[in-house]
């Protein structure tokens, strides 16, 4: 049996520039999936082409057994989208929104009615669900959207960033519906997100796509262990690379990174190395601001494997990273 | 004795994924345009205000005209009843540039037209249920406009019928027109762009027999007249009001509006396709 979503060196380039630069994609049935990337490294253009919105230049895909450059219309009949920004028509109610997207799928009454019975739930806007869509707020627009996909009941369900510019409150309740959908429908959801903690909470497996490649990919957990159990971060004033020299004596530090005035150091076992690391820094005369043991996030992830913070321009000067540390796919 | 499981129900997700039955189906077609069509003309119940300044130019256009030329025209010869001369204008004023291309780029910029795309629906009714609400929007304005000549004494010797066949006429010719506005809609996404393709009423609508008949046409405006198929609207259409039953006139009309129908939808096609391919 295929899996619910196939890529194999899919690209898509715009000119001279290349949005996706040849990705290789397996997303199994029933699985969440977390793309996860910052602005422009080639989410939305890689959601688009599995949606068959978007033509590919080269390499292949499929989506629920289906290829995306043959069998696009048998593809639209299994797959549920909610675009990055809620792609509504303002001028209608809710209730006209859900009606029309049902008929847009080809399902008769009974079944539109059955249908947004179910997803109206979803929504949660009480009478506004009557109201013009144009006056709901961005968290009412998002759920709205998100009912609309899941009119036609999709097998996959592609989510493109869907929590973008919602309140905490709205997102957790988007993250509620993702997982209940995942557990009581076994549906296949492709999530695209800008969030760390977005794909840390929701995705089976991650995979972290910059400049149109995937960079690492895995379950969360085995992703974060793979760059060490602990990490200890230092901020200091004075200089950061004498700093870093005298960490790197220290038995136990298998990797240390400068940012500015900051030191990540990696360590499999934090607290038994955070008193030597704190002696050595005064030794070398460097005062301290912080010092901080905590495990790894996907933040460390993603600098780790790209050189840069998520969602920063700054390049972390990666002294010791081994590039065969994660399951890179690239 | 071997038992078989249920074939799972459409849309159940959670069957095996080899035995998953999409709940979405492919309608039909006439399903597909009665599902757009009626959405678009909703929309156009829902923006009252895309109405006023299209029944206003028409009219002051009417009033200046008469008021101004009647006189001229009728003691020169030219024109025998001035009023039922220049209804047949102030129809086309009424029509030419009338679509809900603004609606489309509305569309297209919030993203509502990726997600009609990402439906099963057929791509040409994207395009033939905005023209329907285009025929509603263009025959709530002919008939205003109609009444008004009317209470102003013009009278049509094709009678009743003949009136329908006016409205029916003038739907035409401005659905024809219709498919500028929507090229450009689709090839740009730009609502400047289309509020822009309004430029293109003008050649059309006034280097014509807008204000005098043919033979009173000299030089160059008279070349150009020839070759506008507007001349020929306003021939079928003044046809109805003051000859009778003219087939050949109406037939010739016909045929110069369905020409420019079949150019102005055959770019907005390509610019469907073109934005289609372009994502």
């Amino acid at each position: 049996m295929s899996a619910a979503i196939e890529a194999r060196a899919l690209r898509r380039t715009f000119g001279d520039f290349e949005a996706v630069a040849g990705i290789d994609l397996d997303v199994e049935y029933g699985e969440i999936y977390g793309f996860l990337g910052p602005n422009g490294a080639g989410k939305s253009t890689t959601v688009k082409m599995l949606c068959t919105l978007l033509g590919i230049s080269s390499g292949s895909a499929s989506v629920a057994g289906f290829d995306v450059a043959s069998q696009p219309s048998d593809i639209r009949l299994r797959i549920g989208v909610a675009l990055q920004d809620s792609s509504i028509d303002g001028k209608q109610t809710g209730r006209e929104m859900l009606n029309l997207q049902g008929r847009l799928y080809g399902l008769g009454k009974a079944d539109i009615t059955s249908r947004m019975d179910d997803v109206i739930g979803l929504v949660d806007i009480g009478d506004a669900i009557d109201n013009r869509v144009d006056s709901y707020s961005g968290g009412m627009k998002r759920r709205l959207d998100l009912a609309m996909s899941l009119i036609h009941r999709p097998q996959v369900l592609f989510l493109d960033e869907p929590t973008t510019g919602l309140d905490p409150a709205s997102r957790s309740s988007v993250w509620t519906e993702v997982r209940r959908l995942n557990r009581e429908y076994g549906m296949t959801i492709f999530l695209t997100t800008q969030y760390l903690e977005e794909a840390d909470e929701l995705a089976g497996r991650v995979g972290i796509i910059a400049n149109g490649l995937i960079e690492a990919e895995g379950a969360p957990g085995a992703l974060k262990r793979e760059i060490g159990t602990d990490l200890i971060q230092a901020e200091v004033d004075g200089d950061v690379e004498a700093a870093a020299e005298a960490l790197r004596a220290i038995d136990g530090i298998d990797e240390v990174q400068t940012h500015n005035n900051e030191l990540a150091l990696v360590t499999a076992d934090g607290a038994a190395v955070i008193a030597q690391v704190a002696v050595a820094l005064d030794g070398c005369g460097v005062p301290v601001r912080s010092l901080t043991l905590r495990t790894p996030t996907l933040d460390d992830v993603y600098l780790h494997v790209t050189g840069t913070h998520f969602g920063g321009d700054d390049t972390f000067a990666d002294e010791s990273a081994d590039e065969n540390d994660l399951e890179t796919t690239s | 004795m071997t038992t078989t499981a249920a074939p799972a129900e459409p849309g159940d997700t959670s069957a095996n994924p080899t035995e998953y039955q999409p709940l979405a189906r492919r309608a039909s077609a006439l399903h597909d345009f009665v599902t757009t069509a009626s959405r678009s003309i909703r929309g156009i119940f829902r923006e009252p205000e895309f109405f006023i300044p299209a029944f206003i130019v028409p009219v002051f256009f009417f009033a200046v005209n008469v008021g101004a030329l009647q006189d001229f025209a009728q003691q020169s010869g030219a024109v025998d009843d001035f009023k039922a001369f220049q209804l047949p204008v102030a129809i086309i004023f009424a029509v030419t540039g009338i679509s809900r291309a603004s609606a489309l780029v509305t569309d297209i910029q919030s993203g509502y037209f990726d997600r009609l795309l990402l439906t099963p629906i057929r791509r040409p009714m994207l395009l033939l249920g905005l023209m329907a609400a285009d025929i509603v929007s263009i025959i709530m304005l002919t008939i205003p406009v109609l009444v008004l000549g009317l209470v102003l004494g013009v009278s049509f010797t094709t009678g009743i019928l003949g009136m329908v066949v006016f409205i029916a006429y003038g739907a035409l010719w401005g659905l024809a027109f219709a498919g500028f506005p929507y090229a450009i809609a689709l090839k740009t996404g730009n609502p400047a762009a289309v509020n822009s393709s309004f430029i293109l009423f003008f050649p059309f609508a006034f280097l014509t027999t807008s204000f005098l008949p043919k033979e009173a046409l000299t030089g160059w405006l008279s070349t150009v007249a020839t070759y506008n198929p507007v001349t020929y609207v306003l021939d079928g259409l003044r046809s109805l009001i003051t000859e009778g039953w003219e087939w050949a006139t109406l037939a010739e009309g016909i045929a110069f509006t369905l020409a420019l129908m079949v150019f102005s939808f055959g770019l907005a096609s390509l610019a469907m396709r073109g934005r289609i391919r372009r994502g």
